[in-house]
């Protein structure tokens, strides 16, 4: 990248490599508190910060047992076994809901679009304090406030956004005419939803799942109102641990889900690829 | 690939549903509590005897003491109540009370006579501050100092004022509880005429011109554990907090700590029946176990907090792990309590919001 | 179908309907389609997420707790002038006493008193130990029994508090929520100036995401330009820097800043270390407003990047080189052609940005300490520790107006329908 045009001055120059070297440290601004929980996750000692051992790299500064810890606990693994029941079930909900919805919001005539959209997008954009302490107010009411059934419901609700404005979006570069054609050679209305419309917005429906997965997985606000400590989630099992006690099995937790969130990372970022080149979409 | 995807998706989902119809025992009492080290020292001292010598009955420990009220009261509305028993401090026992968010009890009936025969109402005294209250401990809130880090050790609770002999930052509570106990006893008011004179008009601003002497100083604290960690960490050189934080702090994790008793504030904590709850008698069939003379007494293995039972005072041994003899560490020990101030429930009930507002805005200044 | 003919020469269809009539028709069709799609969805947000929050926000003007409790005072107080200096005849005290009775049997007499001791210190014990005392009073007249229960019932100033506060719906939580009150004569002043909180609290909720927002800008702007200037290839690969982060738990990042920026953290250490400060002057970075900007610019960066991003992806970079080779200097090319192509995007960041960060509340709580805590923990902790629900609501809606103003103006600059993710 440093092939210059030969009439560059040396003030643009210098300017070329300072500008790299500005975005190099936005760039490790935004990496290195992520990578530094790695190292820190396997200190031998209870703090926060890198030993002596550890700096010299003397196998006796590190140490295994914040994870042993981890997958020991009965309280971690609790925590766990809730954050996968109550995301899988709220991702279920929010993408079925979610992609009927975003079927409907596409149809090119759908009245008080702008209305409806408004509200469906809203609990993205509604304080998370705000929403749990309605939902705090209200399930105790009907009785769903600290059961498993009350969060999901809650975390269902938080994550139909994500699902609509994916699934819309895979929707624009929809060519309503494939319909058309299915239904003029014969496809009753279900084999082409299922033939047809499927595959191709599959993609979509699929990342949006995941980003309401992540949103149910990450969820500590909402879970703290309107679970009790039957539904606590690894959230709200690192959340009390911060304010309470801050023990470097957090940090094991932490690097854990760092790599949790590559690997959604990775499986988002391929699925937008297929998608493109599904409905011909030129890369951007 | 949608093949195994499909598999992973059967699967969790019977794993999940699994999970979700948990067969219940026999009897489940689900008990509300703290969490942390004092939970483990419930667990150790009541519960785990309790279920040995009942098999039918399982305790399910829930830690959202923290939130106990707002959600007794939520849960209240719908009278759907899912807890069993709460552990709650006085201040808010009586406030449940009051609400009828929790069930009064005849405390003679329900609980177990000391081992003299003495009644409990009579074993527990002062402390059953309301007919819903149970009483468990006592603790208090009281200084550590770094015994390192100060040219002398500090003796009295007015040197947390004192700038010059004891330099360096303090952590206290953020709130105006206590910190205005002290600031008005420090500023010279006679300890009898503390709340006369806090509310009275012009007593606030006196305790917290009293506080601005040291206010650039101060690291204000919310969590129990703040105060010890800091000390660790050298970042304050006297704080307050709960004695029972300093004694871990102190003689398990062997940090140059040291404890200032001087004008500690007592405060109690006990159970109290969420009304509605739907096991009463099984409940009340826990208590009479678990607040009996030699079960109080157990619980000051685990953790430095006085039993609130006198008859349990005697029986106070030496620590479960470290084999120091706990009796020394009570708040209650005669030694430690020279100088007390007990926590003023009905003032405090009066004052708390006004008195916290004021509070906020005198730190926001 | 009795309508059938075309008499008028209108066009028909092959079973004999007007054409129009029948495309009206599938239109309705089609339209009803649609709504019958979103409608699932519509339901379920409305049910499970619109009813509780507008529930909870109508808290902040529900006061019928005093009308209830004390429903015979409440209607003899009416004939009673709060703004003369006599107090309330025999009649009201005796509805007092029927009133009070009956709530201390069914223990909601502490209600009220907790609920005009917002209003009025000193309620609370008023209304506890009445109830207690009440029962003692067997015969009248009431008004020296009661005032004899407790001496504040002969005060004028008790009596202005319940007259001022016993309508079902009052303004009175909206009031505090920005530091003013029901005086005691019924008008409204500003609260004493020592009480003042809530008013500087939104100020330094306001001011924090303002700075929160214009260092993501800062650094998001090189960031997504150099991201726009790379080939498709490295760019992508870059990307991934900012992607993790945004799909990395919010916990996470919290901890490690905690990790990073405390006394004894990897920071403070490495200044000690590298001799720049002494071991005992490290600067605070955490439990102060440095640690909140620091950690939540962090956690909103992607937010402001990614929308940059798309917007400066599609600004021709002929443009530039265009302006350059008609003679202007680089800079002012930059400045006069590139930079106001990428105004819709630093709009649509900056909104974004602003409205997650003016709403945030774990990372503050955890980071923020005393001075850089925002008005969400108030929210929280009146929520759940002082109980003061309706304040908690008050301050709720103004949160939540704020919000959705911004909210408005996004979908003016970007349109929701262009929101894009990752």
């Amino acid at each position: 990248m440093a092939a210059f045009p030969p009439y560059t001055s040396i003030p643009e120059r210098i300017w070329h490599y300072a500008f790299r070297v500005i975005c190099g440290c936005i760039f490790f601004f935004l990496i290195f508190p992520l990578v530094v929980v790695v190292p820190l996750s396997f200190n031998a000692v209870p703090f926060f910060t890198f030993t002596q051992e550890m700096l010299t790299f003397d196998p006796a500064g590190y140490s295994l047992k914040w994870y042993e810890d981890f997958f020991t606990n009965v309280n971690w693994q609790g925590a766990v076994q809730n954050s996968v029941i109550i995301a899988v079930f709220a991702t279920l909900l929010s993408t079925t809901l979610g992609t009927v919805a975003a079927l409907g919001l596409s149809r090119p005539n759908l009245p008080f679009k702008t209305l409806l959209m408004s509200v469906l997008i809203s609990p993205m954009i509604v304080p998370l304090i705000i929403s749990a302490a309605g939902m705090f107010f209200f399930y105790s009411r009907i009785g769903l406030q600290g059961t498993h059934v009350g969060v999901i419901l809650a975390h269902a609700a938080l994550g139909t956004p994500f699902v609509v404005i994916t699934v819309t979006a895979t929707l624009v570069g929809f060519d309503n005419s494939l319909i058309r054609a299915a239904t003029g050679l014969g496809a009753s209305p279900t084999t082409t939803f299922f033939k047809v419309i499927v595959p191709l917005i599959l993609p979509g429906v699929i990342s949006g799942a995941l980003f309401a997965f992540i949103t149910s997985f990450d969820e500590v606000v909402v879970v703290l109102f309107v679970g009790s400590f039957k539904q606590r989630t690894i959230p709200w099992q690192m959340f009390s641990g911060i304010r309470e006690h801050i023990s470097p099995t957090i940090l094991a937790v932490a690097t854990i889900l760092v790599l949790v969130s590559i690997a959604l990372l990775v499986t988002v970022e391929l699925l937008r690829r297929r998608g493109e080149r599904l409905r011909g979409v030129q890369s951007t | 690939m949608r093949l195994a995807a499909k598999t992973l998706l059967a699967l969790t989902t019977a794993g999940a549903l699994a999970a979700l119809a948990t067969a219940a025992p026999a009897q489940e009492l689900v008990v509300v509590s703290w969490g942390g080290a004092y939970s483990k020292s419930q667990q150790n001292a009541y519960h785990d005897p309790y279920m040995q010598a009942n098999p039918g009955v399982k305790i399910v420990n829930d830690d959202s003491a923290p939130e106990a009220v707002s959600k007794l009261r939520a849960m209240n509305e719908v009278k759907n109540v899912t807890w069993d028993l709460v552990d709650a401090v006085a201040s808010d026992a009586i406030r449940l009370c009051d609400e009828g968010l929790a069930e009064p009890i005849n405390h003679d009936e329900v609980l177990a006579p000391a081992p003299d025969g003495s009644p409990a109402s009579k074993d527990f005294g002062a402390f059953i501050v309301s007919e819903c209250f149970i009483p468990q401990i006592v603790y208090s809130t009281t200084f550590g100092y770094r015994k390192d880090k100060l040219a002398t050790a500090p003796t009295s609770v007015c040197d947390v004022f004192d700038l010059k002999k004891f330099p360096g930052k303090r952590s206290l509570e953020k709130k105006p509880i206590n910190n205005f106990e002290w600031a008005l006893l420090c500023d010279g008011v006679a300890p009898d005429k503390i709340y006369d004179v806090m509310g009275a008009d012009g007593g606030v601003d006196r305790a917290l011109k009293k506080l601005d002497t040291i206010k650039d100083q101060v690291i204000w604290w919310t969590k129990g554990a703040q105060t010890p960690q800091l000390l660790a960490d050298g970042e304050v050189v006297i704080g307050s907090t709960y004695n029972g934080r300093l004694f871990s702090v102190i003689e398990e994790e062997k940090q140059p700590i040291g404890m200032l008793w001087d004008w500690q504030v007592f405060d109690i904590d006990g159970w109290i029946i969420p009304a509605g709850t739907k096991n009463l008698e099984a409940v009340k069939k826990y208590l009479r176990y678990a607040t009996d003379t030699q079960r109080l007494a157990d619980q000051a293995k685990y953790i430095s907090y006085g039993p609130t039972r006198a008859s349990s005072a005697p029986l106070v041994g030496k620590h479960a792990t470290l084999g120091i003899d706990m009796k020394a560490h009570m708040p209650t020990d005669p030694k430690n309590a020279k100088t007390t101030l007990l926590y003023n429930y009905e003032f405090w009930a009066d004052n708390q919001d006004d008195f916290t507002e004021r509070f906020e805005a005198w730190l926001a200044k | 179908m009795t309508d059938v003919t075309g008499t008028n020469g209108e066009l028909v269809t092959a079973d004999g309907r007007p054409l129009r009539a029948s495309l009206a028709r599938a239109l309705r069709r089609q339209k009803l389609q649609a709504l019958l799609l979103v409608a699932p969805l519509f339901l379920f947000i409305l049910v499970s997420f619109v009813l509780p929050i507008a529930d909870m926000l109508f808290r902040s003007v529900e006061n019928s707790i005093v009308a209830k409790v004390l429903p015979e005072t409440t209607t003899a107080l009416r004939s009673w002038d709060p703004q003369g200096d006599a107090l309330p005849g025999e009649e009201v005290y005796a509805a007092l006493y029927r009133d009070m009775l009956i709530a201390a049997k069914n223990r909601t007499a502490t209600r009220v008193g907790q609920r005009l001791n917002y209003e009025s210190s000193g309620f609370s014990s008023l209304f506890r130990s009445s109830a207690r005392k009440v029962k003692r009073i067997k015969a009248g007249p009431y008004k020296p029994a009661m005032i004899k229960a407790h001496k504040k019932w002969g005060k004028l100033e008790t009596w202005q508090v319940i007259a001022n506060y016993n309508a079902r719906y009052t303004p009175g939580y909206f009031y505090a929520a920005v530091d003013a009150r029901i005086d005691t004569d019924g008008g409204v002043t500003m609260q004493d100036e020592d009480k003042r909180i809530y008013v500087n609290l939104f100020l330094r909720t306001l001011g924090l995401s303002l700075t929160i927002t214009l260092a993501t800008l800062v650094l998001g702007f090189p960031a997504a330009y150099l991201l726009a200037l790379l080939p498709t290839a490295k760019s992508n690969l870059l990307l991934i820097l900012v992607l993790l982060p945004f799909w990395t738990s919010l916990l996470v990042r919290t901890t490690a800043w905690i990790a990073l920026l405390q006394q004894q953290g990897v920071i403070n250490e490495f200044l000690v270390f590298l001799s720049i400060v002494g071991t005992d002057d490290r600067p605070r970075l955490i439990h102060n407003q440095v640690g909140t900007v620091i950690a939540m610019t962090h956690i909103l960066l992607p937010f402001m990047v990614l929308p940059l991003y798309s917007v400066m992806k599609t600004i021709p970079k002929s443009y530039v080189r265009a302006a350059i080779s008609l003679g202007a200097h680089p800079w002012r090319a930059f400045w006069a052609v590139y930079f106001p192509s990428t105004v819709p995007g630093i709009g649509a960041g900056a909104i974004l940005v602003f409205i997650l960060a003016i709403g945030y509340y774990i990372t503050p709580d955890l980071v923020g300490g005393t001075s850089g805590t925002f008005i969400s923990n108030r929210i929280a902790l009146h929520i759940s520790s002082s109980l003061n629900w309706g304040l908690a609501a008050a301050l709720g809606v103004i949160l939540l107006g704020i919000v959705l103003a911004l909210y408005l103006l996004y979908d003016k600059i970007v349109g929701i329908d262009n929101m894009k993710l990752g």
